[in-house]
């Protein structure tokens, strides 16, 4: 028998969650809604509550308030119903360093309840698709860090699960191993897995998802696509350096002539940021050089986390949000 | 798209009613536990030095210095607490395996799967009594090459080894409670030690219970490293052997009644 899955329900729906640890509030009324198909991303810096909230939502931890659902079972009262449906990978490789890959893949198999006719199959799928066939036979123990990452999401699909949870898939690994599973995360999105996931990076939020929303101190504070995040902010972003912070206040009046929106000044930089780029930067300059002044440092990109934290908090993410190797999130137990 | 017409793949699993899914998923645990044991066996070898150490001190380094009461030869009475604190000291590897687990992030994801919730400890406990088969039968081979003789009959011995061996899983139950509580495996050791110690000395393990001081005498005979190792004792050296041997069960009953249910209570919420 298979377990059915009705669509007339959210994959995911989540009412007022809290959930306090000691003194600290990791979660103070979070709503979610998660439609099937779609591919959800909850966007924040480290300690902002995501973890918590895929905790709850996968029943690992009951919330203190609110009520979550999964596939129209509730987390607390059916939590049975909710383990059939789901499969969570996350920031740590939960995979057994003593076994092979595959002895992996087929005791989560076993666990997960899959019929005895599909576990070894199911595994020999999975190791291909993950480019890990010829390690198939190795201890985990000797595989790298990207190699293990790949199983533990491995893992988490052995059961085809229509609703597929990930904790900050690709923190802390390599460019290519992250392409490669963005590459297989939209495959799996294709064939019809719905797909919430968290990460530390706009970048990550855009490429993968329909649906973003933007975590801090335990509350969603914006929702959408990338694009309405994104068109709240401006598309690029651009920073100037001046020489000191006497010559950045005197460039800062001057540009804020010329532009729409006021810059913003830390320090000796300014930072501007519109969704007309090259137009903008050609205007600045030519008002600075009229102005005989000249920036020291120059640069334009993509806006970052950190920008649009900024723009909604007013204040900076408290970590890093460089898009390789930061800290993994402290797991509140 | 509407929703309403897309279809949404269901997983592949099927329903199996709670009893044959603990049984199964039980027997999927002890597997790859048994399997840690075969690829990496150091730690089954390091795990029986020590206590061949201890029958090779107590035989050869202290024994001369221990009268035992009744004319008993002291490796005959050893060899009996010798099982016993094999198995005390061993199920610290419970605690040390689910220790390590919860920390690696695997019971976690034990958890989110739709398998019974006793099956982790059931598994891992039923693992350790297999390693303990195998460490109590090379301990008695250890004991016979350095003297031990049994001097009643071969059912006694397989019903004193039976008793260890019920002692020995009742001891990865309560080890279990403390792997999960302290949720790392150099922290379950270093918390482990101090309550076994008592337990395995103020005890007849390796001295007659008789000649310690008077206010330590009721706790070293009813405790219940004591009570099993005199069950084994009296099965192999002779005497009336009932009394005692319900006694041991009782105790052995009597933990896991207490610790079964609070190792699987933790898991559910613990991790």
């Amino acid at each position: 028998m298979t377990i059915t899955t009705s669509p007339t329900v959210a994959a995911v729906e989540a009412v007022g969650l809290r959930k306090r640890f000691g003194d600290t509030e990791a979660l103070c009324g979070v709503d979610l809604h998660m439609q099937w198909g779609e591919v959800f991303a909850l966007l924040g810096p480290n300690g902002a509550g995501k973890t918590t909230a895929i905790r709850v939502l996968t029943t690992l931890i009951r919330p203190d308030a609110g009520r979550a659902s999964v596939a129209g079972f509730d987390v607390v009262r059916d939590a049975a119903e909710v383990r059939y449906r789901i499969g969570l990978a996350g920031q740590y490789a939960a995979v057994d360093p003593i076994l092979t890959g595959a002895e992996n893949l087929r005791l989560i198999g076993r666990l997960a309840q899959l019929p005895g006719h599909l576990i070894a199959r199911r595994a020999g799928e999975l190791l291909e698709r993950f480019s890990l066939s010829d390690a198939a036979d190795r201890p985990v123990r000797t595989y790298s860090g990207g190699m293990r990452r790949r199983l533990d999401v491995a893992a988490a699909l052995v059961q085809r699960p229509p609703v597929l949870f990930l904790d900050e898939p690709t923190t802390g690994l390599d460019l290519q191993s992250r392409n490669d599973l963005w590459a297989t995360i939209r495959e799996l999105v294709a064939e019809g897995t719905s797909v919430l996931l968290t990460t530390q990076y706009l970048e990550e939020a855009d490429r993968l998802a329909n649906r973003i929303a933007v975590v801090d101190r335990g509350v969603i504070i914006a929702e959408g696509t990338a694009a309405t995040l994104k068109s709240r902010l401006g598309a690029t972003v651009i920073e100037l350096g001046l020489a000191d912070e006497a010559v950045a206040a005197r460039s800062q009046a001057i540009v804020d002539k010329v532009l729409p929106a006021p810059a913003e000044r830390e320090n000796s930089t300014l930072r501007i940021t519109s969704d007309a780029g090259p137009r903008v930067l050609i205007e600045v300059l030519r008002s600075l050089d009229a102005a005989n002044l000249t920036p020291t440092t120059l640069s334009v990109r993509e806006p970052s986390l950190d920008d649009v934290f900024l723009s909604l908090t007013g204040r900076h993410t408290e970590t890093d949000t460089g898009h390789n190797g930061s800290a993994p999130e402290v797991k509140p137990r | 798209m509407s929703t309403a017409t897309m279809s949404i793949p269901a997983a592949d699993v099927v329903r199996r009613n709670r009893t044959e899914a603990a049984i199964r998923d039980s027997a999927a645990i002890a597997w790859r536990n048994l399997i840690g044991w075969r690829r990496v066996p150091q730690l089954l070898v390091f795990s029986t030095i020590q206590p061949v150490v201890f029958v090779l001190l107590f035989r050869y380094a202290f024994g001369g210095a221990i009268r035992v009461p009744g004319g008993v030869r002291y490796v005959d009475f050893l060899m009996p607490g010798i099982f016993v604190q094999t198995v005390v000291f061993g199920a610290m590897g419970t605690a040390i395996g689910l220790a390590t687990d919860l920390k690696s992030g695997l019971l976690e994801r034990f958890r989110t799967l739709p398998m019974s919730r006793s099956a982790v400890m059931a598994g891992r406990t039923l693992a350790d009594l297999a390693r303990n088969v195998f460490v109590v039968a090379l301990m008695f081979a250890v004991g016979y090459a350095v003297g031990f003789r049994v001097h009643t009959s071969v059912v006694a011995l397989i019903a004193a080894l039976l008793i260890v061996l019920l002692f020995s899983y009742a001891m990865s139950w309560v080890f279990a409670v403390v792997g999960l509580a302290v949720g790392d495996p150099e922290t379950a050791q270093a918390a482990a030690f101090p309550v076994l110690a008592p337990l395995v000395f103020a005890s007849s393990v390796f001295v007659p219970v008789s000649t310690m001081p008077t206010w330590l005498q009721g706790f070293a005979t009813h405790q219940p490293v004591s009570v099993v190792a005199t069950a084994v004792r009296t099965l192999v050296l002779g005497g009336p052997a009932g009394s005692d041997s319900l006694q041991a069960v009782a105790w052995c009953v009597g933990i896991l009644l207490v610790f079964a249910p609070l190792a699987v209570w933790r898991y559910k919420r613990t991790v």
